[in-house]
């Protein structure tokens, strides 16, 4: 058997094994789970010449075995998950333990007018029309193994639908969490989301790792925004030092739509994300803020990709990056302007700090414009701490590694301040504090 | 007529006057490709064993290799078995016979650069005896370079003359394997220029050569290599016309630069060969391999570049920047009208300590014209200290052309300081207006904005390269807005 078949093989015995214990109702969705599994297996991941995959070797996760997990995991206690819940304020939660749904963890969301909450796994198990259309393969997998992949095993997730004109007051708290097994497992979720027209919301996807966990997810996020609807999108990434992500977030937004995301890449071993909005209509709006902290081995690479369809859209893109130990972050931002796309405005930046000897960042801004009447820039910056405002602090008295701590607290606040409502400032805060002292540590390593 | 018209004839004329040596005796070679032309080329060359060996160990692993994909560029497959690889005189019997028969576009075109009129006929190609092709460039001033003890000459002429300096330097910069288009050049390139500035000396005058593609059919395969021993300066131009011409006409050149301890080399190019018509047809695909090497410390390689022709542009300048303190630098404008495409852009190695290297790129995109920086920044983990400034700006002039960036950076050292910034817009409606509402007409309103636009990149070249390259752009870019 060649090398290739090998690395596929956990997952074409998972395939076997979830095609056999649970039968499909719906004909449509046997047919897509086998063309999404056929097209995965003739695709095989990425490979290294592949310049979406440049700077990530696929070789870490091909040498590991995950076992497609097909049991309920055992209960967990909910203290375990304090530190990534949100209680700045209430929130409504749903929780998933190594992919599946965990009901007793969780909130039913009930008496919302205009909300409907669809829990995946009880849906596909009746006749989950409401899912067909968003599981078109034309819109959800085109050239990418990982989509074909997790519409394969699909089985757990949420799909959330807000009618027109609909506010959501509470936040909605989606937590995935990576519980140890006795073999590391994969686990597939899947997230649609639609907002009718002007309804607003905020959803916190967040992806958490118990102490011990080493397992592989691989998600998919389908966000569909209708006219003047506005969503603000939290991603917390605080997986185990032996976690693997790989994560597709793809967004549709219509006229005068607005989406936000935050993006905090605070844990994992080997995580990549996809982040791509399609602005298809006027006066849509996005904001894409980031940051990455990095030490140890861990691998951490974020692609971005706006695409400017039309006139008179706007982007906005900050991401920031502290690289420290051994740590490999990459950073690719691609902006598309499409012909006719004029009034596009849209700006870009990517700064890094890279702390230590035998880290590596390797960043690519990208512009793709096919229209004149625009303004778009963008900007990417490599460097360290300033000596200068070292020197001042420690003139002020300030010790060495708490002067340290302090630039980099601000360089890593600058995406903080970004978050709009305070609670969910405070939220971040507290996510992104739990993790920056450590690499303070590192850097004196160095 | 100005001051810089009279600045471009005087160029030209004094280009001229020095003249070019029509290689009478080339004769043609069928087209296509296999050992035996690489082993005629040799031959005919008079080359020493090594050249053919060198030239053979390029060839096969040329057949092994595939031609590149990933350049953001569209372009019909290329038959390389349809090129002729040794350039022959081409055939008087299809040339015009007069002035009369060219086509008048092209004369107006070599109006507005100030092209003196005896000069046109043989731009044009009309069929005279002055005819001539890839095979050489006289160089008179050689008395005086060879004072100093300069070595300036034509690539064949070194290797029969200097077979030392050129087994030790070719290919020590673009090795014969580097890629597709270098590895064809290294099998059959005909000539190309060679020089070499020795220890402590610096070349009293600038050197210059034109490349001009003149028989259909042919491909264009130069070789340069230029040498600056310890302390040496050399500063060397470039330029390039060519005439109308229906067929794609495919180029592929090396340039190797080597500076050696506190040497500095200068590399200017005007590149205006013919870019096809304003449907696209025709025009010369330019896939070049450039790089400098700044092997000793304290070195310096410079590129300035103003492309303005070509269909196809597939060019990447580079510097190693191996010796420590060395310092590398790119300044590009690169133009693409009507259906030009241009993706090009610089790569600088960071492998010595406290290396610099600076980019300043300005792409201007008009009509149905596609123009990419494509630039890497890489930062090794042994050099500390290197910082690196990058600049690209794209202006666009008409709503069907684009404008691409696509810049890698690799840092692998924590004392690295690399900064990137790119701007997109189109020309100002204000300022134009502005230009307007003084008198001033659209096509000079247009002209000033696209000079400022490329200033930073106009001051890096030797003066008349400037006054040229300015109405090389004026010429290029008339009629693309408004």
């Amino acid at each position: 058997m060649n090398a290739v078949a090998e690395a596929l093989r956990p997952y074409t015995e998972g395939f076997a094994a979830l095609t056999s214990a649970h039968a499909d109702k719906a004909p449509w969705l046997i047919n897509l789970r086998r063309d999404a599994f056929a097209h995965f297996t003739a695709q095989g991941f990425p490979g290294e010449r592949e310049e979406d995959w440049k700077y990530t070797s696929l070789r870490p996760l091909e040498k590991r075995r995950f076992v497609s997990t097909q049991s309920i995991p055992e209960q967990i206690q909910p203290a375990l998950l304090e530190p990534v819940l949100l209680c700045e304020q209430p929130a409504y939660k749903l929780i998933f333990i190594n992919g599946r749904y965990a009901p007793a963890l969780s909130d039913a969301v009930d008496g919302v007018s205009g909300l409907r909450i669809t829990e995946l796994s009880t849906s596909l198990k009746h006749d989950a029309r409401s899912l067909q259309p968003w599981l078109t393969p034309e819109t959800i997998w085109k050239r990418d193994s990982f989509t074909a992949l997790n519409t394969a095993f699909l089985q757990d997730g949420v799909l959330i639908e807000c009618d027109a004109d609909v506010h959501l007051e509470l936040p909605l708290q989606l937590i995935f969490v990576s519980h140890q097994q006795p073999q590391p497992g994969a686990c597939y979720p899947r997230i649609l989301l639609k907002l009718g027209a002007r309804s607003q919301a905020t959803v916190i996807e967040t992806y958490y790792g118990l102490v011990g966990s080493a397992n592989f997810t691989a998600s998919v996020t389908q966000v569909l925004l209708d006219d003047s609807a506005s969503l603000e999108h939290m991603h917390i990434h605080r997986e185990s030092p032996g976690d693997f992500h790989v994560s597709r977030v793809a967004i549709d937004l219509q006229r005068a739509s607005s989406y936000t995301s935050h993006t905090f890449n605070l844990g994992g071993l080997w995580i990549r994300t996809d982040l791509q909005a399609r602005l298809q209509a006027p006066q849509a709006r996005t904001v894409f803020n980031g940051l990455y902290t990095v030490n140890g081995r861990q691998h951490v690479d974020n692609h971005t990709c706006i695409e400017h369809l039309s006139p008179e859209t706007r982007s906005d893109e900050l991401y920031h990056g502290i690289i420290g130990g051994h740590a490999h972050a990459v950073f690719n931002g691609k902006v598309i302007v499409a012909k006719h796309a004029v009034k596009t405005d849209a700006a870009q930046s990517n700064n890094n700090l890279l702390l230590s000897r035998g880290a590596e960042i390797d960043t690519k801004p990208e512009l793709e414009i096919y229209a004149d009447d625009v303004q778009c820039s963008h900007g990417a910056t490599i460097g360290q701490l300033d000596k200068q405002a070292l020197f001042y602090l420690r003139s002020r008295g300030i010790d060495e590694q708490s002067a340290r701590d302090m630039l980099m607290e601000a360089f890593a606040y600058r995406l903080i301040e970004r978050i709009a409502a305070p609670e969910l400032r405070a939220y971040a805060a507290r996510q992104v504090n739990q993790v920056l002292p450590g690499m303070t540590a590192v850097m004196e390593q160095s | 007529m100005t001051a810089e018209n009279q600045n471009v004839e005087k160029l030209m004329r004094g280009e001229y006057r020095h003249g070019f040596v029509t290689d009478i005796e080339s004769d043609t070679v069928a087209p296509g490709l296999n050992e035996d032309v690489v082993r005629l080329i040799s031959v005919k060359k008079n080359e020493p064993q090594f050249m053919l060996d060198w030239r053979l160990k390029a060839y096969r692993r040329w057949t092994e290799m595939q031609e590149p994909q990933w350049a953001h560029l569209q372009y019909p497959p290329i038959d390389y078995q349809a090129i002729s690889y040794y350039s022959a005189p081409k055939s008087k019997a299809n040339a015009p016979k007069s002035l009369a028969e060219v086509d008048p576009k092209l004369l107006e075109t070599y109006e507005k650069l100030g092209v003196p009129l005896h000069e046109r006929a043989k731009l044009a190609g009309v069929a005279v005896d002055a005819v001539f092709d890839s095979v050489s460039v006289a160089t008179t001033f050689r008395n005086k370079l060879a004072e100093a003890g300069v070595i300036f000459c034509p690539f064949s002429e070194a290797v029969q003359q200097h077979p030392e300096l050129v087994e030790k330097y070719l290919g020590s910069v673009v090795p014969y394997s580097d890629n597709f288009f270098a590895t064809l050049n290294s099998a059959v390139f005909s000539d190309g220029s060679f020089v070499f500035v020795p220890s402590g000396v610096r070349c009293p005058m600038e050197l210059s050569t034109y490349f001009r593609i003149n028989a259909a059919n042919t491909g264009q395969f130069e070789r340069t290599l230029i040498i600056a021993e310890e302390g040496a300066y050399v500063s060397y131009l470039e330029g390039c016309t060519a005439p109308m011409r229906d067929e794609n006409q495919l180029h592929a050149a090396v340039v190797e630069l080597v500076a050696l301890e506190n040497a500095q080399i200068k590399y200017s190019t005007v590149q205006n060969w013919y870019p096809g018509d304003e449907r696209g047809v025709g025009g010369i695909y330019n896939f070049v391999t450039k790089r400098g090497d700044c092997r000793g410390a304290n070195s310096r390689i410079s590129w300035t570049q103003v492309e303005t022709g070509s269909a196809i542009t597939w060019k990447y300048p580079s510097v190693l920047l191996k010796g420590d303190n060395s310092i590398g630098e790119f300044y590009s404008v690169a133009v693409a009208n009507h259906y030009q495409q241009a993706d090009t852009g610089t790569k600088m190695i960071h492998i010595g300590r406290n290396t610099k290297s600076t980019i300043v790129s300005k792409g201007i995109s008009a009509g149905h014209g596609q123009n990419s920086y494509r630039g890497l920044v890489k930062v090794l983990a042994g050099a500390e200290n290197a910082r690196n400034y990058t600049q690209c700006d794209s202006l666009l002039m008409s709503g069907l052309c684009g404008a691409h960036t696509f810049p890698y950076m690799e840092v692998k050292n924590p004392t690295a300081k690399v900064e990137h910034e790119a701007t997109t817009s189109k020309i100002s409606d204000d300022q134009l207006f502005y230009c307007r509402s003084r008198g001033i007409d659209t096509e000079d309103a247009v002209n000033m904005i696209v000079s400022g636009f490329c200033k930073d990149v106009f001051k890096e070249l030797p003066m008349e390269f400037a006054v040229e390259a300015q109405r090389l752009l004026a010429v290029t870019l008339e009629g693309a807005v408004g």
